[in-house]
Parts: structure tokens; sequence; C-alpha cells
């Protein structure tokens, strides 16, 4: 649907500073993109078609996400790496005062400390968004990723 | 074929040479000892197949096999590869196929037990082309693999020697599965792949490896949440190929529930400790279990998360791990929500098992060059039998006991 330029605006720079800040190794602000009692799901294509629940990452609250962030700087081993998002078409499916439903879709590269690039992951992200007083958030960010295979581990959020 | 491809060192299963992980001929003996030698691969859960023409694709080691449900409600295991020319005859991961399974190449068709039913222009076009008489459809149907089930899982083998399944499972392991899984009616709540840069070995140690648990996987310990007061066990099948860990927390025994576990938490880190609401689902106390089924199969208790791990090789250096998250049909909507939370435990992205999916990898990029060396397994001894400790590599000998006997390799 057609939401007004300055909606649509804000969503966007939602997603992007959503992007930077992963891109830009800024994890400990990944949190505050959320609600408190925000749905952050990472799945399979495969599994959200057949009404699966289980996929790779499920968080049904901000504090979660912080758990994640923490687990991922202290506590979790991984090869250096980082990723790159490149989003696009976006699109408003629902909009209704303080709340938007959005689809959009994404393309992970993850890029090794040697170098080594590869386009990790790819899918879409089932928003929804609550605009609140400090600006919108996500309510819900269901990732739902095309990749039906990982490769190694995921450990950066998508 | 007829021998290994290289010597086993000395000291038996306590070194492990690392061409183990690497040799292409080795690979290729792999295929026929052990794949499709007398042992037992995990195709699909029963109930991922329930209607009469259901189907699912899968492997036996790196054979594409097609698994499917007849009329009669029994499950066929086929090779999947057309007598004809030998492509892929099922070509989706799952579906419906009917009564029967046509190759789209030349329209070969079979029955869901092989059987060829009809080649199209068998006879030719007005008396030209065509098979000749001596072709007999009864000689070129799909090959057929044995099929058995245990507690609502369908194994498969390409072996008329391999024994029984519950024979190769054995009654210690066995009980241990039957522990998790009972006689309760399976539900599938998720699948993931995992694609691993290492040999499918590499994996399967790891699983077997009690060793390494609290020492790379650090979000336990980190968190505060693993206790001291932890103690657990190894159960090892005889020959060794399988195995059952478990670790339980005495304190957690105490009225069933995890008790003082949230207070351990509170001040430790963790925001939500949600994750950690686990009920004692079978009642023993125990938190984890992980079981293996020689050569390729995982079965894992980790709380209240279960799921089936399959191992399938991809070549000699890389491996496709399937999960398959379980929960069972009478689950509640607090068990339900048990499951789903604590599924961020595991798989590639959990938090007590991502180190697994480049573990192995940082091995195989090691060992290139160091092909004539050999990995050090003396953590417990030089045995393979049960245990009480987990500071063993006891069940890591045990596979390589088995796999050395199924290769093969001079004891």
């Amino acid at each position: 649907m057609i939401v007004d330029v300055g909606t649509r605006l804000a969503i966007e720079d939602l997603f992007a500073r959503y992007a930077h800040t992963i891109d830009d190794d800024r994890l400990e602000e990944w949190p505050a993109l959320f609600t408190e009692d925000c749905l952050y799901q990472v799945i399979s294509a495969e599994n959200w078609a057949l009404k699966r629940p289980i996929g790779l990452i499920h968080c049904d609250n901000r504090a979660m996400l912080q758990d994640r962030v923490t687990s991922l700087r202290e506590a979790n081993i991984y090869e250096a790496q980082s990723y790159r998002h490149m989003l696009s078409a976006t699109l408003v499916t629902h909009f209704h005062r303080d709340e938007a439903r959005v689809v959009s879709n994404y393309q992970v590269t993850r890029i090794m400390q040697d170098g080594s690039t590869l386009l990790f992951s790819c899918g879409r992200y089932l928003d929804r968004i609550k605009f609140t007083k400090a600006g919108p958030l996500f309510a819900e960010r269901v990732v739902v990723y095309d990749n039906r295979r990982v490769d190694t581990l995921l450990a950066i959020p998508l | 074929m007829d021998a290994p491809a290289f010597a086993w060192p000395a000291g038996g299963n306590t070194r492990v040479p690392y061409r183990v992980y690497t040799d292409a001929e080795n690979h290729e003996r792999e295929k026929a000892k052990i794949f499709a030698g007398p042992t037992w691969g995990f195709l699909c859960a029963a109930t991922e197949i329930p209607e009469a023409g259901d189907y699912k694709t899968t492997f036996l080691g790196e054979v594409p096999v097609v698994v499917v449900r007849r009329k009669d409600g029994g499950i066929n295991a086929l090779v999947n590869r057309c007598s004809h020319r030998g492509s892929l005859v099922a070509l989706k991961n799952q579906g419906n196929t009917g009564t029967s399974l046509t190759c789209v190449y030349h329209s070969w068709a079979f029955d869901l037990d092989g059987n060829l039913q009809g080649v199209p222009f068998r006879r030719g076009i007005e008396g030209k082309g065509g098979m000749p008489d001596s072709f007999d459809l009864k000689q070129h149907g799909l090959k057929r693999l044995r099929v058995e089930e245990t507690c609502g899982l369908v194994f498969g083998s390409l072996s008329a020697e391999a024994p029984p399944l519950e024979e190769h499972i054995g009654e210690l392991i066995g009980g241990r599965m039957q522990r998790v899984l009972g006689n309760r009616k399976l539900k599938v709540l998720g699948t993931t792949s995992q694609y691993l840069h290492n040999n499918w070995k590499l994996y399967v140690e790891n699983t077997k490896d009690t060793y390494h648990a609290s020492l790379l996987h650090s979000f336990f310990s980190t968190f505060k949440i693993l206790r001291l007061t932890a103690t657990g066990g190894i159960h090892v099948s005889e020959g060794g190929g399988n195995h059952a860990s478990h670790s339980r927390n005495k304190q957690d025994t105490d009225g069933g529930e995890y008790v003082g576990l949230r207070s351990a938490i509170d001040g430790f880190g963790l925001q939500d400790a949600s994750i950690f609401g686990a009920r004692d689902e079978f009642g023993d106390g125990i938190t984890v279990q992980i079981l293996s089924v020689f050569p390729n199969f995982i079965l894992q208790q980790v709380h209240n998360s279960i799921a089936l791990r399959q191992v399938l090789p991809k070549g000699v250096d890389e491996t496709e791990l399937l999960w398959t998250f379980l929960g069972f049909e009478d689950d509640d909507a607090e068990m339900q929500r048990m499951r789903l939370k604590q599924a961020n435990l595991v798989g590639p992205a959990g938090y007590i098992s991502m180190e697994d999916g480049c573990v192995g990898g940082w091995v195989q990029r090691a060992i290139q060059g160091s092909e004539a060396d050999d990995s050090v397994v003396e953590m417990g001894g030089a045995g393979h039998a049960s245990s009480d400790s987990r500071v063993s590599e006891a069940s890591v000998r045990g596979f390589w006991n088995q796999y050395r006997e199924t290769m093969g390799f001079a004891p």
C-alpha cells in the first residue's frame, strides 16, 4: 500500500540503521532497534512454508537479543567475519495508526578474515514496525531465508 | 579396493592417521565398506511420510534415496536412480507421488516397490525401434534398500549382511534411544541444513567427544550455568560404534524441575533466563544426552530440545549436516514453547553448538600437508568401555574401533 513519504522514509531509515549496525559490528546497539516485547526469528523458507516453528534463532523479547550479543562477544567461538547487507524491494503491506507491516528483500554477503567472500544468505524480512515516541522500532522481524543450507555456522544475526 | 589405502599407525585406537580425513581412495572404500556395508543409515522419521504415496528424498552416505509410504502402510526405500540412464527419479525434497515413481528423462515408470511397470515405445513405432524382445522388465527395477523402524525412525541398509537394526543399535544404546523417543508419536518441528567444510568423520567424532564439551562451548560456563555438581557418564556399545553420553545436575532431580537454576543465572549476565525453564521430561534429571549410531546418526536431547542429526558425506572434505527438530504429538503448549526456545541452544546458530560447525573445518585446513601424522586420542586410556567419567575420549576410540573393523584396517 502507498503510505506518505515521511512514513516510508522512516521505515527505510530504520532498515538502513539495522543494516549498518550489524555490518559495522555495533551489535550492542542492535537490540535497541526492537521493542521490549519483540519477536526476532530466523527461519528457512522451507520451514516457514510448512508452518514448522523451529528455525535457527527464536527470540521473543529484547532481553534475549541482548543475551545473544553477550554470548557472541563473551562465550561463542567462531572465525573473524563480517556481513554486508543489501536491502531492496520494500513493500508496505499494512499500515494502521502506529503500526506497519512491511516485506523487503535482503542479501547478506559474509566476508571471512582470509578474504573469502560468500553470498551467505538471501531472503525476506517480514516486519511489524511500531511507531513509538522514540521513532520506529521492530516489534517483529522474521527473517525467512531462501538458502536452505547454512554454510558452517550462523553467529552474527541476519 | 581389497586392501585399505594405507596402514593404520601403531597405537591402535589411540592414534588416528590424518589421511583418514583426506584420502580419496579411502573415501571410495568407505562408500563400499561402510555406507553400502553392514550398517544402517537413518532415512527419515516415519511421521514425515504419513499418507500412501508420500515420499522424502535423502541419502544413505552419498547414495540418493527416496523413502516412500506404501498403500499398505509400510515404508519402502529405493535408490533414487533410474535403472535406465541413471537420472534422479524423485526430484523434490518431499511430496506425494501417487502410486508410481516416473523418471522424467524417458518416462520409465516404477511402482512403489521399485518394480519397472512400463517403458514408453517398448514395442517401437510401426514395428521399428523399441526394446528387444529379450528385455525383461523384472530385471530393471529400482534398487531397493532393507528398511527397518525403531522408535518411529526409519533406517535403511544396502547390505544383506547387516544385522537386524535392533542388533546393530544394541540393547544398551537402544535403551537410551527409547528413553528419549519411547513409543510416543513424533512431530517434526523443523529441519535445518548445515554445510561443513570437513570430512564427515570429524563431525561424528565431535559428537562423541565428551572431553571438548565444556572447553570449546563456553556458553554454559560464561553464564555460570554448568555446575560443578553435574555428574554424568558414557555408554559405549561393545563394538564401539554406538554411544550415549549424558550429564545431569544433581539438584535438578529435586522436584523434577530446574530448581535453583534461575537464581544461579541472575547476576551472571543472562538477561532472560526463560531459555532454561526446562522440564525434567524423562523424570531422571538428565539434562543432556547425546547418542550416536554407527556410522552417521545422532540423537540429541539438550534439555527439552530433541533433534536428529544426519551426517552426510559430500566428497572427502565436505559434509552436509541435516537437523530434524522433534516434539511429540501430545506436547502441551508450554512444552512446545520450551522446545522452540531451547532450539536456540543447538543447530547452526546454537549457543552451545555453533562452534562444532567450524572446528572440524579448522582440523581439515590444519592437516593439509601433514597426512603422514596422527592425532592423539588418549584421554581416559586406550579402551572404549562405558564409564562414569566424561573426561574421556572412550566413545571416540569406540568409533575408530568399529570403523577399523568395518573398513578392514588391521587391529
